[in-house]
C-alpha cells in the first residue's frame, strides 16, 4: 500500500527537473494519480512500525480521513492547474509538497506523523509567501512561519505530555479533558484561526503571491479541521469559539479595502461555521464539517483565483482601485460569482447544501442563540463575499481599466473549480455520499429553499439600498486594527519604551541595549533575506528536517 | 471611460430597473411565505417573513455598525510600514 501523500511529495521532487509539457503533465498528473490512489485503497490501517516502544502508523483510511484526503487532492489539482503558466519551479515544486503534507496529515494514524506533516506543511507553505521574493513578503512570510512554528511546538508538547501520561501515539478522540488536551487545542486553534489567534491568516494570506494565496486558502486550516473533527467532536467550548468565528470577521470584511483580505476574514467566517460543527459533534455536525470544509476548498479557491486573476491584471486588488472588470474580464465576473452564489449559499450551489447540515445540527439541539449568530453570519458572508468582492471588483465605478483575461490554464482551474460548486449543489448525493457517517438529510426542501432565499435576497436589497442612499461605507486606502497589532506595532514599541527607560538609568542602559541588539542581531542572522534559512531550500533539506525533527521527538518521548 | 465602450449597465437608467426588479423578487419572496407548510426548530422561525425580516435588518445592522467600527479600527495605509515594524 502506497501512500498517496508518498506519491505526490516523490514526484514533486520531480517538477524542477522538467521543463515544458513534461512538467505541466506531471503537475496534474501527480494529484489525480493520488485521488486514483486514495480510492483505491481499502479502508483500515496500513503497515505498522515500532519505534522506542510507540506504534507509528503512518497511514489510516477511513471515512473522516478519505473525505478529507480527497478534499486536499482535489484542491491541489485545482491549484496545480492554477499554477501551469508559472515559469517558478519553486512554487510549483511547493504546491505539491504542501498539498502532500495535508494529505498526509488526513490519513495519519498517529500523532507523530501528524506532527511531521503539521510542520511540513507550515514550513513548506511559508515559500508561497517568500516566492513574492520582496522586502514586505518577506517579512509577511517571518511573521507566518512564526505562527506554524509556534503551533507546532505546542502539538508537540501536547504529543510528549500524552505520551507521558501514558496514553500513546495513537490519534483518535482526544478531548478537552485528556492529558494534553488543551496544548493540542491551542495548537490546532492557532491554525484554525480561533479568535486573537487568527491574526496571522489576515496578517499574511494577503501578503502571499496570486498562485501561493490560493494553495494557502485550501490546505493549512482545513487540515486543522480535520485534526479538530478527529480530536475534538463534540467539544463543548468550540460551538461558542465557532460562533464567535462566524461573526466578527464579518465587520472586519465590511470595511476592508484589500480584497485577498476580505477573503481571508470570510475564511474564518466559514472556518466557524466548521468549528461549530464539530463542537455540536453527533453524525450530522461531523458531516457537516466535514461536507462544508470540502467545499469551502473549492469555493474559496474559486475567490482567491479570481481576484488572484484581477491582482495578476491590474496589479491590485483594492475595492478603492477597482471597478467595471466585468467589461474586459467578463468570463471571471462570471466565474467570480459562482463562488460567491457558493460561499453564500445559494440553492443549487455547494454551500447551500453543506453549510445547511451545520446549522440543521445546531437546530436540533435547539440552541436557539448559536442559530441566530449563525443565520446572521449567512447573511453577512453573502454581504462581504457574495456581495462586495463582484461588486467592488468587477462592477461599481468603471476605474478605466482595459484588460485582457488570465491565461487559459488560470481559467480551466476557476472553470473546473466552478463546475464542482455547482455540481455539490445540484447533486449533493455526490459528496453526501463520501462524507463519515450516515445520515438521513435532504437539503432541497421548500421551506429551506424559500426561507435561504428570504434572507439572501432581502440582504440583497439592504446592499442595494444602502449603496443608492449613500450609506454605505466607501473603499477607502487604509489598513484596520486587529489583534496583528499586538505583536506589528505594540510588542516593538514596548520594547523601544523599555529600552528608552533603561537608557535613562545610564549606567546599566547601553550596554543591556547594545548586547539585545547583539543577541538579536545573531539570532536573526539566518532568517534575513540573505540568511541561510531565508534562501530558496532544496525539498529534500526540508525532508531531511523533518526527519530530523522526528528523531529529537522519539528520543524526547524516550525520554 | 465608457465612451468607446458603452454597456447596457452603463446606462443609470437600467441600473434602476434592477434595482426594481430586485424588489419585486423581494416583495414576491415575502409573499411566498403564505404558501408552504413549515417545519420549524424554533417557534419564531414559524412568524410571518422571518427569514427575510432577519435578513434585512441584520444586513443594515452589520455594515452600520462596521461602518461605525472605522471610527477606531481605521489606520493609514501604511500603519505597519513604519519604523515600528521588524
Amino acid at each position: 500500500m502506497t501512500n498517496p501523500a508518498l506519491l505526490m511529495m516523490l514526484g514533486a521532487l520531480g517538477v524542477p527537473l522538467l521543463r515544458g509539457w513534461p512538467r505541466r503533465v506531471l503537475m496534474v498528473a501527480l494529484p489525480v494519480g493520488g485521488l486514483v490512489l486514495l480510492w483505491l485503497l481499502p479502508e483500515g490501517t496500513g503497515a505498522t512500525l515500532e519505534l522506542f516502544g510507540l506504534v507509528l502508523n503512518p497511514m489510516r483510511i477511513d471515512g473522516l480521513s478519505r473525505v478529507f484526503a480527497t478534499g486536499f487532492l482535489v484542491a491541489a489539482l485545482l491549484t496545480s492547474i492554477y499554477a501551469l503558466h508559472l515559469r517558478d519551479s519553486l512554487q510549483q515544486t511547493v504546491i505539491l509538497v504542501y498539498a502532500a503534507s495535508a494529505v498526509g496529515g488526513a490519513l495519519a494514524g498517529d500523532l507523530l506523523t501528524l506532527f511531521v506533516f503539521w510542520e511540513l506543511a507550515g514550513l513548506s507553505s511559508a515559500f508561497l509567501i517568500w516566492a513574492g521574493r520582496t522586502e514586505r513578503s518577506h517579512r509577511a512570510a517571518m511573521r507566518y512561519l512564526v505562527a506554524q512554528v509556534l503551533s507546532g511546538l505546542l502539538l508537540l508538547a501536547g504529543i510528549v505530555v500524552r505520551v507521558g501520561a501514558g496514553e500513546g501515539l495513537e490519534f483518535s478522540y482526544i478531548g478537552l479533558g485528556g492529558p494534553g488536551g488543551m496544548l493540542i487545542l491551542v495548537a490546532v486553534g492557532i491554525k484554525c484561526a480561533f479568535p486573537v489567534l487568527h491574526a496571522w491568516l489576515t496578517d499574511t494570506y494577503p501578503e502571499a503571491t496570486i498562485v501561493g494565496a490560493v494553495a494557502l486558502s485550501a490546505f493549512t486550516t482545513k487540515f486543522a479541521i480535520y485534526t479538530l473533527a478527529r480530536g475534538f467532536p463534540g467539544t463543548e467550548a468550540l460551538v461558542w469559539v465557532g460562533a464567535a468565528m462566524t461573526v466578527f470577521p464579518i465587520f472586519y470584511a465590511v470595511i476592508e479595502n484589500d480584497l485577498r483580505r476580505v477573503l481571508a476574514y470570510s475564511m474564518i467566517n466559514q472556518l466557524g461555521f466548521m468549528v461549530v460543527g464539530i463542537g455540536i459533534g453527533g453524525a450530522l455536525g461531523i458531516n457537516g464539517a466535514s461536507a462544508h470544509a470540502v467545499a469551502d476548498m473549492v469555493f474559496k479557491g474559486l475567490l482567491f483565483m479570481s481576484m488572484g486573476a484581477v491582482l495578476m491584471r491590474t496589479g491590485t486588488v483594492k475595492g478603492s482601485e477597482l471597478g467595471g472588470l466585468y467589461k474586459s474580464m467578463p468570463q471571471t465576473t462570471v466565474l467570480c460569482m459562482v463562488g460567491a452564489a457558493s460561499i453564500s449559499a445559494f440553492p443549487l450551489f455547494s454551500g447551500f447544501v453543506t453549510k445547511s447540515l451545520i446549522l440543521e445540527a445546531v437546530g436540533q439541539e435547539h440552541r436557539t442563540v448559536v442559530w441566530l449568530l449563525l443565520l446572521f453570519a449567512s447573511a453577512g458572508v453573502f454581504h462581504h463575499a457574495g456581495i462586495k468582492i463582484p461588486y467592488f471588483a468587477f462592477f461599481a465605478h468603471d476605474r478605466g481599466f482595459r484588460v485582457a483575461e488570465p491565461p487559459l490554464n488560470m481559467r480551466a482551474a476557476m472553470a473546473l473549480a466552478a463546475v464542482l460548486c455547482v455540481g455539490i449543489g445540484v447533486a449533493p448525493d455526490l459528496l453526501y455520499g463520501i462524507l463519515p457517517h450516515a445520515m438521513d438529510y435532504a437539503p432541497y426542501t421548500t421551506p429551506h429553499v424559500i426561507n435561504q432565499l428570504q434572507l439572501l435576497l432581502l440582504a440583497s436589497l439592504a446592499f442595494t439600498v444602502l449603496v443608492r442612499t449613500g450609506l454605505y461605507p466607501p473603499e477607502l486606502r487604509s489598513v484596520n486594527l486587529d489583534a496583528d497589532a499586538l505583536y506589528r506595532r505594540a510588542l516593538p514599541a514596548g520594547w523601544r519604551a523599555f529600552t528608552h527607560g533603561a537608557n535613562r538609568t545610564r549606567r546599566w542602559g547601553p550596554p543591556v541595549r547594545r548586547r539585545a541588539a547583539r543577541l538579536w542581531t545573531v539570532a536573526t542572522g539566518p532568517l534575513r533575506p540573505t540568511g541561510r534559512v531565508a534562501i530558496p531550500w532544496a525539498t529534500d533539506l526540508m525532508v531531511l528536517w523533518g526527519l530530523l525533527l522526528l528523531g529529537v521527538v522519539l528520543l524526547l518521548t524516550l525520554w | 471611460m465608457n465612451d468607446r465602450d458603452p454597456r447596457w449597465l452603463d446606462n443609470p437608467r437600467n441600473v434602476t430597473k434592477i434595482v426594481y426588479g430586485l424588489a419585486t423578487l423581494c416583495a414576491l419572496s415575502f409573499a411566498a411565505d403564505l404558501f408552504y407548510d413549515k417545519h420549524p426548530h424554533f417557534g419564531f422561525e414559524g412568524w410571518f417573513g422571518f427569514y427575510a425580516v432577519y435578513g434585512f435588518i441584520g444586513s443594515v445592522g452589520l455594515v452600520l455598525s462596521a461602518k461605525w467600527l472605522r471610527r477606531w479600527l481605521k489606520r493609514d495605509e501604511n500603519y505597519y510600514e513604519g519604523p515600528g515594524d521588524d
